[in-house]
């Protein structure tokens, strides 16, 4: 009121010579465009963006810290809490990076499963941030039909991990336990099912004139920008940045496997909507392929009963549903590790959306904050 | 580019640097002081061209610390570790690299945040996670916590 | 002369209240099944209940009034949007007989008295202290003012056709056909046009900016709570109301039944089923044309919202109303 008021008489003042003050609103910690705790400070005039300063660290629980005093199995469950739509993707990465450090072979039944998970992983997510993408924009309607389709996905998950979200079901040598025995049918019949709907999510929000006006040339990212921000994952391939880890860095098998990295190289909301939508049709041709040769046979390499890592440094990539994640391990030789970082990709796609919204209106911002697909705990880790 | 190769042109640009190699990287160990003229020619070299920073973080090996960049170049699909050694423990500062890679931003302010080091000519450096008037740097190795950190040796 | 009043009165406000719950439970079910969900089951029947509990529980609720809200003002934004709405609801001809006031400049007076809303929103918006609530209350202001001239043009279109701005008058016109089926090309564009309008001016998807959920969080009624709150959005609901029942008058005959030609066999089988149930069955068909768009448009910017209005509807409804004044003085209508 007392900022209403000063406006007020500042005009008086000046007369003819309009003055106006800044104006500030807080989007967030509690906000329905941020899901979760992220906190923006917004500069405004009228409604248009002149800056934006996230504040972060609402939800910090140190999990680097944390990990220094567990070992390394210990460490399979705070991942998990990161990127929680990317759960298995997390686990996989420290899993993997445990792996390479010992020289453990994994079987190939394990490796097939976690192929299975990942990308199942991968669908989940890129469903819920559709149904989420339209609810940003004003649709309430594909809310939930991504979490119908998205249902069934953690159904399956259940039934093989007993949980829902935060797995801890891929482990340093394997899986955890062998999937249930109905698993691999109901992949089938998934599959079919989503054959079917997908087109359904086209018809009612990738087809529809607002939609396209809404998202089309707006949130404008180059090619450049998006490497200079370290943007990686449908962020950057938005941009026509081909930075899939599974081509370039390949793990688990994907090397064998036939499928295609999307880029779409228009840069804007739009772009990156479609290359998520695409990626939910490659991930289906890659668990069409797995689900077709799905080998018999162990679960769990040779693990000893206590882990300890060789002295040393070491860096493992995987691709989750939002980009690159990075696990830096640092060993002294003991069973905990020395220092441990995990590169999220959401930490370097935030750090672009103040580049991308400056200048645009509140509602672009919003637009262009679903389309980035943050997923706060991963940048708060 | 092999490794030879990148280690005769990194030589060049800064002669303080020594190399390490294991099965995945080539590790360039450089002094703080010189990092920054090794990094922007890791990045501008047309050869060499690393245009992605993929990790930026630090490690505390008490006394010193140690910045890392992990850095890929995405046309030349080459990947190098650089570790800038930083010495002292009261007030440890390194030149920022936020003038080559935007995104260095934010991680450099994560750094500072948890372990305290200064980047000269970042364009902005606060506190990112923690509150400003907080004690300490928890991420390095003599912080004490005796709420928050249980000790179990 | 009182006691009509008083009756008036008692009814009007009872049919506020019953059209508040019936609408909000037709709108949580249409959403729901649209949604591949049931809605509201567990309070009676099919949750029929439900909005009845829901009533309860927002009386109950505690009135809180923000910390530097002009108080006055504040209290003032639901009682007025509530009482333009009421005002709104009385030339409307419910079936031939039900009407409250028979006015000459029926057509008129709605399209003053709804314009009114723009003043009560401006007011709860800027009163409660709060950003979110003064954007919403921003955007309203340039929204309902915009689309008011095409909801004014379109009304305007079929005064020229039906040649009166008394409702009763211009259902009377309809005795041979719906205006929607004899008036050629401008009422369709009018009925259009005019569906397209007052959807932006009830504030509801796909031009829902001034509440804007995932952008302001509620708009300008961010700080109201309980009973205020409830004010707020039964007046929604009853302007719903109205504005499908002016649609239905003007286009598709409020009252009269479904006609073609003069005293046919056709007519006289329609003429069985009642004038009530006609009426309510055309409103309750573009009530449900609103709640369509509500449950599968994504919302508008605000540029795009106010380039469709003066870019595009604008400049049809000029020409539209030159197309019916045209067609009214040829006689090319039925």
């Amino acid at each position: 009121m007392e900022q209403v008021q000063n406006i007020v008489s500042d005009r008086e003042l000046q007369g003819s010579n309009l003055q106006t003050q800044e104006y500030f609103i807080n989007v967030g910690p509690q906000h329905p465009s941020t899901h979760g705790v992220l906190h923006l400070k917004i500069k405004l005039d009228g409604e248009i963006i002149e800056d934006v300063d996230p504040i972060l660290g609402y939800i910090h629980r140190s999990v680097e810290k944390m990990c220094e005093k567990l070992s390394y199995r210990q460490i399979i469950p705070i991942t998990s809490r990161m990127d929680y739509l990317s759960a298995h993707i997390n686990n996989q990465a420290v899993a993997l990076a445990v792996e390479k450090a010992m020289a453990v072979e994994v079987p190939p039944r394990a490796r097939a499963i976690r192929i299975l998970m990942a990308e199942l992983t991968r669908i989940g997510s890129h469903q819920l941030w559709w149904g989420v993408m339209g609810m940003d924009l004003g649709a309430l309607t594909p809310f939930f039909w991504g979490f119908r389709d998205r249902e069934m996905i953690t159904e399956m998950f259940e039934e093989t991990c007993g949980t829902r979200l935060t797995m801890n079901y891929i482990i340093p040598g394997g899986v955890a336990t062998d999937v249930h025995p109905d698993f691999i049918g109901k992949v089938k019949n998934y599959i079919r099912h989503l054959r079917k709907k997908l087109p359904e999510y086209d018809e009612i929000l990738t087809g529809n004139r607002i939609f396209i006006e809404r998202t089309r040339g707006v949130g404008y990212l180059s090619p450049e920008e998006a490497v200079s921000f370290g943007c990686t994952g449908p962020t950057a391939r938005g941009s026509g940045v081909s930075c899939d880890i599974r081509k370039w860095h390949s793990y688990d098998g994907y090397d064998k496997l036939d499928f295609n990295e999307v880029l779409f190289n228009e840069g804007d909301n739009l772009a990156r909507y479609k290359v998520r939508i695409k990626e939910i049709w490659e991930s289906l041709r890659i668990i069409e392929q797995v689900v077709e040769n799905f080998p018999e046979g162990e679960v769990m390499g040779k693990m000893k009963k206590v882990i300890k890592l060789p002295k040393g440094e070491f860096y493992q990539r995987v691709e989750t549903a939002r980009g690159e994640l990075g696990v830096y391990i640092v060993s002294d030789g003991g069973n905990t590790p020395y220092r441990i970082k995990f590169r999220s990709p959401n930490f370097s796609n935030l750090s672009v959306l103040k580049k991308i919204v400056v200048g645009s209106k509140i509602a672009d911002m919003v637009a262009t904050m679903s389309t980035l697909d943050l997923v706060i705990p991963d940048i708060d880790r | 580019m092999d490794a030879e190769n990148m280690k005769q042109r990194i030589s060049s640009a800064a002669p303080a640097a020594s190399f390490e190699v294991d099965k995945e990287f080539l590790y360039v160990i450089i002094p703080a002081d010189n990092l920054f003229t090794l990094i922007k020619t890791l990045k501008t070299d047309p050869d060499l061209s690393f245009n992605h920073l993929s990790c930026l973080t630090c490690i505390d090996r008490n006394p010193e610390f140690y910045m890392i960049y992990i850095l890929q170049s995405f046309e030349k699909k080459h990947e190098i570790v650089v570790k800038a050694k930083i010495s002292g423990r009261s007030n440890p500062a390194i030149e920022s690299v936020s003038s080559l890679w935007s995104g260095a931003e934010l991680l450099e302010r994560e750094v500072f945040d948890f372990f305290g080091i200064k980047f000269n000519n970042h364009p902005d450096l606060r506190r990112l996670f923690l509150a400003d008037d907080w004690n300490g740097f928890p991420l390095r190795k003599d912080y004490a916590d005796e709420v928050n950190i249980e000790n179990r040796n | 002369m009182i006691i009509t009043a008083l009756i008036i009165a008692i009814s009007v406000i009872t049919l506020f209240a019953v059209l508040g719950l019936v609408l909000v439970y037709m709108e949580r079910k249409v959403a729901a099944f649209m949604q591949i969900r049931l809605g509201p089951m567990r309070v009676g029947p099919w949750g029929i209940a439900q909005t009845l509990a829901d009533t309860v529980k927002l009386i109950s609720k505690e009135d809180i009034i923000p910390n530097g809200a002009d108080k006055f003002l504040f209290n003032l934004a639901p009682l007025m949007v509530t009482v333009i709405a009421t005002l709104a609801l009385a030339p409307l001809p419910f079936s031939d007989k039900w009407i409250i006031w028979d006015s000459n400049v029926g057509v008129f007076y709605v399209a003053a008295i709804s314009s009114l809303t723009v003043i009560s929103i401006l007011t709860g918006g800027w009163a409660s202290n709060n950003k979110y609530s003064l954007i919403g209350a921003m955007r309203s202001g340039a929204q309902i003012v915009s689309y008011e001239l095409s909801v004014g043009l379109s009304l305007v279109a079929m005064v020229l056709l039906s040649g009166s701005l008394s409702f009763s008058d211009i259902v009377m016109t309809q005795q041979d056909a719906w205006w929607i089926f004899k008036g050629h090309l401008p009422a369709w564009i009018a009925f259009m046009v005019f569906i397209i309008a007052s959807t932006a001016e009830l504030n509801r998807n796909p031009f829902d900016l001034p509440e804007a959920e995932s952008e302001l969080t509620a708009g300008f009624h961010t700080e109201y709570s309980g009973m205020k709150f409830a004010l707020f959005m039964l007046s929604e609901y009853i302007n719903m109301f109205i504005v499908s029942a002016v649609a239905a008058t003007l286009f598709l005959g409020g009252w009269m039944p479904l006609h073609f030609g003069q005293d046919n066999f056709f007519n006289h089988i329609m003429d069985y089923i009642p004038p009530l149930v006609w009426f309510a069955g055309k409103v309750f068909f573009i009530i449900f044309l609103i709640m369509w768009f509500r449950w599968t448009f994504p919302r508008l910017r605000i540029d795009q919202l106010l380039t469709l209005e003066w870019k595009y509807l604008l400049p049809i409804s000029l020409i539209n109303v030159l197309a019916a004044a045209w067609i009214t003085v040829t006689g090319w209508h039925f």
